[in-house]
């Protein structure tokens, strides 16, 4: 797992209160990790501030699973 | 009908719960209570060396097993942060009394029957005072999702619906310090005229904060003389009192139809018999001369409550601690129950404890219901020597046992808003 991805998944759980096991790459923030919208705007934001990265509202709203999250952010430090 | 809450149908409480300066937990809380033990101490919130007051009565922190208050044994982490204190308190006092209430709607209507009031005087002050911060830092777009919901009054009584499924009344009472009497008699009415049979009611504050302090203390309202001995600092009627103590915490009762209650065999602590309301229409902060608006809070009180002021042994009063107040509300009792006034005892809680503000007339009320159960009236600590003597007996340091079967509870709020209720023993 890139640190990235640990990162990200670290957040997750300690955002959403959820066990680490369930936190795969695959995972819906809102069907599979119990979070609602409001959770959802308030895990970009922790990613941002992690990461030194800014997510605008467009992309954010793209970003639904663990690994779409991974992706947006490892695609923007690359970039 | 209208205006009277003993026809048609009749309002008990079958539920209490509490989260103050004496710990959680209704037994623990009494218990220290009756030991006329203090919740005041120096502020650990936050850093208060620059205030001129730098006491409070904090919930005590630590193992629920130990009577503190330990958010993870009650909330979930992840609900946590959605949350200003004011509403964890909230949610604290409403579990004890839900459970003490042993009543779980099963169907829908019962869910739809069961409604929330709980109100809070300031609601999430701290919350609002990071988030300002944030915002004058041009870090605007840094603010939670959850500050807004975090902060507002009513969220209270929404979480505590969302927990239980409540779907009835939902609703939210600000009347800064007479916000905890206005929940219980305003909610108590809704079960009397129809709209609810079972309401989760009361009132929960929590204001320790470096923004609620600095404005109490602006408004020169809080006891500065003290900081060295913190637990001397409230002492309603004495002579040597200097301003209130700020308090935190919620008070939480469930109100049910006598009926309702009786058919599911449920325990009843005391019955609702009265409430009454009034304006002073004269200052934002100061109480009107004579105290004129309490006097009429409590007549207003006892008009179809179906007792008398000689039927009643025991007052809780708002008894603030402040130099003006406390001598006023004594005037306007005295006046209210006349020669009857000489069998009363009227303790003030907040020597103990503080003052809630918005969780206080709640907090208050579980007191003098337990006065009424265990017929024992709290004390009022710290009163030595009164600034103004009165037949009626103040209940000084130590608790006394009394014939209580009825009692009266007062609360008056900034903006001249006063309220009285009226508890009896179980019918």
């Amino acid at each position: 797992m890139s640190d990235t991805a640990e990162k990200v998944k670290k957040i997750v759980v300690e955002h959403l209160g959820v066990e680490e096991a369930k936190v795969t790459s695959e995972a819906s923030f809102i069907d599979d990790l119990g979070a609602d919208s409001l959770d959802t705007v308030e895990l970009v934001m922790a990613f941002e501030e992690a990461f030194g990265v800014e997510i605008p509202d467009d992309a954010a709203e793209k970003i639904t699973t663990v690994k779409d999250a991974i992706d947006y952010i490892e695609a923007q430090k690359a970039a | 009908m209208f205006g009277s809450l003993t026809t048609p149908r009749r309002v008990v409480v079958t539920g209490m719960g509490i989260a103050c300066p004496l710990g959680v937990g209704v037994a623990n809380v009494w218990q220290r209570m009756l030991a006329s033990e203090s919740g005041i101490g120096p502020i650990n919130l936050f850093d208060a060396k620059d205030l001129p007051a730098r006491i409070a009565g904090e919930v005590p922190t630590g193992p629920k097993a130990e009577g503190k208050l330990d958010l993870n044994e009650w909330i979930p982490v992840k609900d946590q942060k959605k949350m200003d204190r004011f509403i964890q308190l909230a949610m604290v006092a409403a579990t004890e009394a839900v459970e003490d209430s042993g009543w779980v709607p099963e169907s829908e209507d019962d869910r739809n029957a069961t409604g929330v009031m709980i109100g809070s005087g300031i609601g999430g002050l701290p919350t609002i005072s990071e988030n300002a911060q944030l915002v004058g830092a041009g870090k605007a777009r840094r603010l939670s999702p959850f500050f807004i919901p975090s902060a507002l009054i009513n969220l209270a009584s929404g979480h505590v619906s969302i927990k239980y499924g409540f779907k009835g009344p939902n609703h939210s009472v600000v009347t800064a310090c007479a916000t905890g009497v206005h929940a219980l008699g305003d909610a108590a009415r809704l079960i009397a005229l129809g709209d609810a049979d079972v309401m989760v009611a009361g009132g929960t504050e929590a204001a320790i904060s470096d923004i609620g302090m600095a404005g109490f203390c602006a408004a020169r309202a809080l006891s500065t003389g003290f900081n060295d001995r913190p637990q001397e600092a409230s002492r309603p009627w004495d002579k040597e009192r200097d301003g209130f103590v700020m308090g935190e915490g919620a008070g939480i009762m469930v109100l049910e139809e006598l009926e309702h209650a009786k058919k599911r065999g449920a325990k009843i602590y005391a019955e609702i018999i009265g409430y009454g309301m009034s304006g002073d229409a004269y200052h934002i902060t100061a109480p009107a001369e004579n105290h004129d608006g309490a006097y009429r809070a409590m007549k207003a009180a006892f008009k179809n409550s179906g007792v008398t002021p000689d039927q009643v042994q025991y007052v809780n009063a708002h008894g603030t601690s402040t130099p003006m107040g406390d001598d006023l509300e004594l005037e306007a009792v005295e006046k209210m129950f006349g020669e009857f006034g000489k069998q009363l005892a009227m303790s003030s809680t907040k020597s103990a404890i503080g003052h809630l503000l918005g969780a206080a007339g709640a907090v208050e009320g579980v007191f003098s219901i337990l006065a009424i159960r265990d017929r024992v009236a709290p004390p009022t600590l710290n009163l030595h020597e009164p600034s103004r003597e009165s037949v009626i007996d103040r209940v000084a340091l130590q608790p006394q046992e009394r014939p209580i079967e009825v009692a009266l509870s007062n609360s008056f709020g900034f903006g001249g808003t006063n309220a009285s209720i009226l508890f009896r023993r179980a019918p």
